[in-house]
This record gives C-alpha cells, sequence and structure tokens, in this order.
C-alpha cells in the first residue's frame, strides 16, 4: 500500500525512523527506571549532578550532543575506539549510531514520566509488602514496579513520538545515509534540499504530523487506562 | 512472650517504652502522639530507633546493641495498618495471596478458606480493592495480613477510619480472630470501646513512656491512672449472658458478685462479654431505694474514697460487690451529705439503659 504513495527511500525512511524509534526507547527503558529510582529515592551526594545531566539533552542543542557522542564513540573516541578494537563495532554512521543518539536525546523525557510515576508510588504500600514476607527486589517487582507502570508506559510513547523526529543529533553522529541512517526528518530536510523535492517533503511531513500526534493520543490514552486500573482515576 | 524495650529521640520528643505482652490481644492505648505507632513499626522492623531490644519468643528481632536488625519481610510480623494499605493493582484474592506465598513452607496457620470463611470475603474475591467499602478493605487487609502466617500480629488502628457503623461491623470479626488460636496481637488504639471489647491486656502510653501495665479489668480501677479521669471511665466487668426476657425487653447477665439486666442483647445466652460500667452512671444510697425505676440495684461495700485528680469537686468510690469491684464517681458534696464512710454497706444504683453503648 505504501509503494503507491511513496518511493521506495521514502517508505524506507519511515520504517527506520519507526524501527529508530522502538529499539531506543526500548534500551532507554531499564536504565531510566534506574536514574529515576535513584533520583527519586537515592540519598548520595550526586543527585543534583546526576539530575543535570539526566536533562542536559533538553537544553543543550542537539547539534552539540550529535557532537558529543561523535568525540565519545567516534572511531579515536575513548569508548569507539576499544569498542572497535576489542568487539569490531563500529557505532558511527550506522543505524545503531542513531538509536543511540535517539535514546540519549529521549532519556530525560523517560526519566521524567517515570519519576512522576513512582513518586505516586506510596511507600506504605511497599512497607506492608515487606511485612508479609516480600524481600526489596520482591516488593520492587510486584509492588513499585506495577504501580509505577503508569509513569513507565506515558514516558515510552511520549520518547517513542519524539524519536521518530530527532534530527540534530541524528545528522551530526550517525551522518545521512539513505537505507542506512536517513530517517523520516532526515529525509524531509533532504527533500526540500532537492529541486522538485515539495511533494515528498509534503508526504513525509504529513506522516511524520499523523505518527506524533498518534503517539501522544496514545500516551493519554494508557495513561488513562492505567490510572483507572490502579484505582486512581 | 514479646518483649520490647526502646529510646529514641525526636525533635521535641522521646520515646522511652518497655513492656511484655504475652498471648491474646494486648492493646497499646494512648493519646494521638503517644508514640504508640512508633513503636509498633520499630517492632515490624519499619522503623530504627536510636536504642533497643525487641524480642519474639526468646529470638531477638532487634537488638542495637548487639548491632542486630532483622529486616521486616524475615520477622514475620504482619500489619494491619489504619488504611489498609491494599495493593490496588492485585485483586482481592491476589492481595489475600500475597503474604501466604511468601510464608515459610512449615509455617501453621489458618488455610486460606478458613481465613475467607472467617471474615467474609467469600463474595469480594475477584474485586478490586478500590470497589470495597471502608469495611471491607480492612477486612480484606485482616485476612492478608492472617495468611502470611505471622508469629505477632500487630494492628495500627485498624478501626480508626471507619465510621462508628462500620467499626461495629468489623469488631466481632477482631473478636473472632482473638478468639481462635492465633499468634499473638499487638493492638494499638486510643479508643476505649475498643480495648474493652478486645484487649486481655493493657499497656497505657502517654507522651512516649509507658505510665501502667496489666488488665484491663485491673487498669480501669486505678485512681492514678489516667483512664479513671476519663468522663468515660469506669470499671469493665466481665460477664456471662445467662437469660433473655424479650417480653420485657432485657437480657440478664450474670458477673461474679451477682447479675446485671441490660437492654435485650443480641448475643446467645452462655455468651462471654465485658462490659464498661461508667462511673458517672452508678449513684450510691445507703438503704435499698424502692418505687424507682432502676433496675440494677446492687448490695456492696465502700472499699475506698479516692478525690479525683481532675476534678476537684469529684471523688471516685470503689464499690466491692462480691468478687467484682464497680466504681461510682458523685460529688464530694454527696460523701459528706450521705457521712459515707470507707467499709460502710451501701447500694450501687445503675439504670439498664445506660448499659446500651456497649460495643457488639
Amino acid at each position: 500500500m505504501m509503494e503507491g504513495f511513496l518511493s521506495a527511500e521514502e517508505a524506507q525512511a519511515v520504517w527506520l525512523s519507526l524501527s529508530v524509534a522502538t529499539r531506543s526507547v526500548l534500551v532507554s527503558l531499564a536504565p531510566a527506571v534506574l536514574v529515576a529510582w535513584l533520583l527519586v529515592r537515592g540519598r548520595f551526594p550526586g543527585r543534583f549532578l546526576l539530575d543535570a545531566l539526566v536533562h542536559l539533552p533538553l537544553v543543550v542543542p542537539p547539534v552539540v550532543v550529535g557532537w558529543a557522542l561523535l568525540m565519545l564513540f567516534g572511531v579515536r573516541g575513548p569508548i569507539g575506539a576499544p569498542l572497535e578494537e576489542w568487539f569490531g563495532i563500529r557505532l558511527v554512521f550506522t543505524s545503531d549510531a542513531v538509536v543511540l543518539a535517539t535514546a540519549v536525546m529521549g532519556f530525560p523525557l523517560i526519566v521524567r514520566a517515570v519519576r512522576l510515576g513512582l513518586e505516586n508510588v506510596d511507600e506504605g504500600l511497599e512497607a506492608a509488602a515487606r511485612t508479609l514476607g516480600a524481600g526489596r527486589w520482591d516488593v520492587f517487582f510486584t509492588v513499585t514496579l506495577p504501580l509505577m507502570l503508569p509513569g513507565i508506559l506515558a514516558g515510552a510513547v511520549v520518547a517513542f513520538a519524539a524519536g521518530l523526529g530527532e534530527f540534530g543529533a541524528v545528522i551530526t553522529f550517525a551522518s545521512n545515509v539513505p537505507g542506512e541512517t536517513q530517517t523520516l526528518p532526515l529525509a524531509i530536510y533532504t527533500a526540500t534540499q532537492t529541486p522538485g523535492g515539495e511533494a515528498t517533503a509534503a508526504r513525509l511531513a504529513g506522516i511524520s504530523f499523523a505518527l506524533a500526534l498518534g503517539g501522544l493520543l496514545l500516551a493519554e490514552l494508557i495513561a488513562r487506562r492505567m490510572h483507572r486500573w490502579l484505582g486512581r482515576g | 512472650m514479646l518483649e520490647v524495650q526502646l529510646r529514641h529521640r525526636f525533635p521535641g520528643f522521646a520515646l522511652e517504652a518497655a513492656f511484655t505482652a504475652g498471648p491474646g490481644v494486648t492493646a497499646l492505648f494512648g493519646p494521638s502522639g503517644c508514640g504508640k505507632s512508633t513503636i509498633l513499626a520499630a517492632i515490624a522492623g519499619l522503623f530504627r530507633p536510636d536504642e533497643g531490644r525487641v524480642s519474639l519468643a526468646g529470638q531477638a528481632l532487634l537488638d542495637t546493641q548487639a548491632r542486630r536488625f532483622v529486616p521486616p519481610e524475615r520477622r514475620r510480623c504482619a500489619v494491619v495498618f489504619q488504611e489498609g494499605r491494599l495493593f490496588p493493582h492485585l485483586s482481592v484474592e491476589g492481595n489475600l495471596r500475597y503474604g501466604l506465598r511468601r510464608a515459610p513452607s512449615g509455617a501453621e496457620g489458618p488455610g486460606f478458606e478458613v481465613v475467607v470463611d472467617l471474615l467474609g470475603l467469600g463474595a469480594l474475591l475477584g474485586r478490586r480493592p478500590r470497589a470495597l467499602s471502608g469495611g471491607e478493605k480492612q477486612r480484606v487487609a485482616l485476612g492478608r495480613a492472617l495468611l502470611s502466617r505471622p508469629r505477632l500480629l500487630l494492628m495500627d488502628e485498624p478501626l480508626a477510619a471507619l465510621d462508628t457503623p462500620r467499626r461495629a461491623e468489623i469488631l466481632p470479626f477482631l473478636a473472632r480472630l482473638r478468639d481462635m488460636e492465633g499468634p499473638p496481637i499487638l493492638y494499638v488504639t486510643h479508643a476505649l470501646e475498643e480495648v474493652d471489647a478486645l484487649a486481655d491486656a493493657l499497656v497505657l502510653l502517654e507522651a512516649g513512656r509507658v505510665l501502667a501495665q496489666g488488665s484491663p479489668d485491673e487498669l480501669s480501677l486505678r485512681p492514678d491512672v489516667p483512664l479513671a479521669a476519663r468522663r468515660d471511665a469506669g470499671a469493665v466487668l466481665s460477664c456471662t449472658v445467662a437469660a433473655h426476657d424479650a417480653a420485657r425487653g432485657l437480657t440478664r447477665l450474670a458477673f461474679p458478685g451477682g447479675t446485671l439486666e441490660v437492654p435485650l442483647r443480641r448475643e446467645a445466652p452462655g455468651a462471654r462479654l465485658r462490659l464498661r460500667l461508667r462511673a458517672r452512671d452508678i449513684a450510691v444510697a445507703r438503704t435499698r431505694p424502692e418505687g424507682i425505676s432502676i433496675h440494677n440495684i446492687l448490695p456492696c461495700r465502700l472499699v475506698a474514697i479516692t478525690p479525683s485528680a481532675q476534678h476537684p469537686d469529684e471523688v471516685l468510690l470503689r464499690l466491692r460487690v462480691g468478687e467484682a469491684v464497680l466504681l461510682s464517681r458523685v460529688l464530694r458534696d454527696a460523701v459528706a451529705r450521705l457521712e459515707l464512710r470507707e467499709g460502710d454497706e451501701v447500694f450501687a444504683l445503675l439504670k439498664a439503659v445506660a448499659l446500651d453503648h456497649a460495643p457488639g
């Protein structure tokens, strides 16, 4: 159905965006829950620094985030060099690089939502669970995590919707290779730079708009369902 | 046997309490903010006091000197909280089974069906906590705690969040729980009616300290204890339902020392119950009055006249009827008019309708 409407290259950009957004959310979730937990419940000296660090991608220009990733994960970077040397993994200019850049940009969005979810969890319920014989981890997985679920899902959907449109960090760190790293926004950008590309740009922009809006509506719907499920509605 | 010894300094408040609790229900009784919930939290392992020792059946759960702190999940002291604290994401059955699933395999206790029956939870099993009334929530919380097979059941004002009719609905369940061969219960409350209905032993707390410890009957007679200074103070009498007289609308209760006639009760003959005879409801006469509406006229001996600490114009009379002791609160002036002396034979007068306030 896509073929009639979009060129192969355009369809590929849409698919890549969807796949990148999904993967970036999946890799972010567990660390985001950990960081949110540290920020809400942790009592350690570097807490404010961690908070600031997590939120940095929200305020720093995305291009700068991309540049920082390039410096760290580039072929001669302090992480990139050993990755290539020991494991033969080269990130730059691959779709994995797109995922990494998107994940870093979306991370604060997930952490913020998860954190809100965790702040809503009544610590009294966790205390009750422990007196019933559940250890710390048991309580976390059977009480805390299920009660945080609305926050986690809301964060995941928002980060997914935002991840579809990540531009600056991706183009800087992963470049703009059609079929490899050219996501939806990059394809739109390329179309606007190409003579006669207006129709392509409009089509892709429309898809981009619809996906983002759909994501936000879905997030809202899930949040309501979850709250009702937890009896908070 | 539970042995508790705690010291903790809060800003502007010091907790320093020591007491023991045996089998049955021990009530920790005192005004709000006297530290009773903190004590309970320390026993459950949810609060670490500065100093202290808590041991249950000889095993130390907390010993700050020996640097021993058993985490709450290994203490097996289940708590019923004031707000129930049911898990909102689990059904009633899921809540009930939460503790059961984690109980050690060797632990003894009533089975799932027994507890569901005992607390009347059969119709609620599939429901979510949010679809329950306040009273139902507390019953589920009670069942959940019981099913975790605790060695000690801690109750932190389990009825305080409920209105009076709900309270009356739960109290019989608690009494049933007490009467089965269950774990010892430590019951925190500031409601005298709950102490009367449930407590086998009483620990009186005020401002973080233990004022007195003993049986409720004994403590309610001690004028040096604030229990006797309350407006609803009085002796607690253990009675048995002797007979109902439905035609006259009254029930006869036997107690060691005589019988009482009270408004018709629901308990079956032979049932045991505890009645608080409020000191202010009992009058005293020199001679047996005649042509009087009062049902209960008990011959007794005046054993002590104690001035009331709180009300300088009042005195507490201690009256012995057989083995039982009653308290009567009268004006100092009444003692003078009747020329009452310790050792006198008098009659205690008690209206039947003054006894319709007891729970149950």
